[in-house]
């Protein structure tokens, strides 16, 4: 049985065909082209997949590919609009928050999530919110600081 | 992934059970978080993936005069943001919230977290303490079993096959009752309870307890309901004495095992350490409550 799937990715349509058993992060990657989105460990413990699902931040080798069906998928090509980067990719280049950058996609694509929601966090509600997202490269101070900066700066302070 | 021959959406509970009765080898999928992941570990894929998130009695949390009911499929997320059940079940929704990471809360399901049998489940003790009932559909029809019931053995369950838990359901607690529950885990965010303890208990307008439950987790094969660490309670002031007798009663009934996460001694002195503060917490809140 191949599934055929219409979904909305990055504010686009798109349809493709998959096996039953497929995650959404191997068609993102494989079927669709979009390889910003990466597999760290392919059991949701460390993040690197994490995208929006309907608004939902959710790791994507969790997700099979059939079920987002009539639903809406955001993933790290997605946050910037067009050539102007979102805060928290601005602030990640800033701030040097990434060192291999594998874990980078989705430390953005969860920080965005938490920003949609709350452009005021505290460093604690940070530091928990991306406690599923792992690096093994920075020691996380670099990205909790982007963050932080980002979310001042799309509240218009400068820190 | 290796292949897996199909992937049904129903959107009735009827077509779900259907599929379900007909193929012993498909199985249910709520967020993924547990069978994806064992399906890959295990190379055993189910024939299909029977997704349940498009039916109604399966998602979403209503609280009303009676209680809550709590579709199995609902994401600990959307628990986690529903004020109403917060104010009502702190515990069981602060147990719900320690789920996993913020990806895993986007996905994971009480539901699921029971029918995956983990001794250690996070959300199990305050369902218990809650006096929560599973509602489950088969080919025969429907029935509720009690959550100290529902798992009979690490990653066993009182679901036969072609069975499918369909919701939760809590009664509305009565006045000056409050909940909570204590995990201890190795690691302060993301990881497996080394032990947990949930309480919830009922005052009357002079402050003494009335009625109690105690539940403890991941020191015996299943989650327990402890009815000496509450009979420890009722009938006290929930002063000191009152919770140390309960701790001691939640200590002795654990039976734990040594593992990666604890020694069995030091899990035993542990759950008695949770109890008594849960039991505290879930006193100070009923105190504070009409």
């Amino acid at each position: 049985m191949t599934v055929h799937v219409r979904t909305t990715i990055n504010a686009e349509p798109q349809e493709f065909l998959c096996e039953p058993g497929e995650t959404l992060l191997e068609a993102l990657r494989s079927r669709l082209g979009l390889t910003g989105t990466k597999e760290g460990c392919a059991t949701g413990d460390c993040g690197a997949c994490s995208v929006l699902l309907d608004g939902r931040l959710v790791p994507a080798c969790l997700v099979l590919a059939a079920e987002v069906s009539g639903r809406e998928v955001l993933t790290v090509e997605g946050v910037a609009t067009g050539d102007t980067l979102h805060p928290v990719q601005q602030k990640f280049l800033e701030h040097a928050a990434l060192q291999c950058g594998v874990c980078t996609p989705g430390f953005v694509v969860a920080a965005k999530a938490l920003l949609d929601h709350n452009d005021d966090p505290t460093e604690e509600q940070v530091r928990y919110w991306l406690a599923g997202n792992l690096c093994r490269c920075t020691g996380y101070d670099k990205i909790v600081r982007a963050v932080l900066d980002a979310a001042a700066d799309m509240r218009g302070v400068t820190v | 992934m290796p292949q897996t021959q199909a992937y049904e959406a129903p959107r009735t509970l009827a077509d779900a059970v259907r599929l379900l009765s007909t193929d012993g080898h498909a199985r249910p999928l709520a967020g993924g978080t547990d069978l994806l992941v064992q399906s890959r570990a295990t190379q055993k894929l189910p024939s299909t993936f029977v997704d349940l998130k498009r039916i109604p009695e399966l998602v979403g949390i209503e609280v009303g005069p009676d209680g809550l009911r709590l579709g199995a499929a609902t994401s600990a997320a959307v628990i986690c943001e529903h004020a109403e059940a917060r104010r009502l079940w702190p515990g069981l929704v602060e147990a719900i919230g320690l789920l996993g990471s913020t990806q895993i809360q986007g996905r994971a399901s009480v539901g699921g977290n029971l029918c995956n049998g983990s001794p250690a489940a996070d959300t199990t003790c305050s369902l218990i303490v809650n006096r929560a009932r599973g509602v489950i559909a088969g080919a025969k029809g429907e029935r509720t079993v009690e959550v100290e019931r529902f798992t009979t053995g690490p990653g066993r369950t009182v679901l036969e096959p072609g069975d499918l838990l369909v919701a939760l359901v809590v009664p509305r607690p009565a006045a000056r009752t409050a909940d909570a529950y204590l995990r201890l885990i190795p690691r302060s965010e993301m990881d497996i309870a080394a032990a947990g303890a949930a309480a919830s208990v009922t005052l009357d307008e002079r402050g003494v307890c009335t009625a109690a439950r105690v539940a403890i987790g991941a020191v015996a094969p299943t989650a327990l309901l402890v009815p000496a660490a509450a009979d420890a309670l009722i009938g006290s002031r929930l002063d000191d004495a009152a919770l140390r007798r309960a701790a001691d009663a939640a200590s002795a009934a654990a039976r734990p095992i040594d593992d990666k996460r604890g020694t069995a001694v030091y899990r035993k002195t542990v759950v008695g350490v949770l109890t008594r503060r849960a039991a505290g917490i879930a006193a100070e809140r009923a105190r504070a409550r009409p």
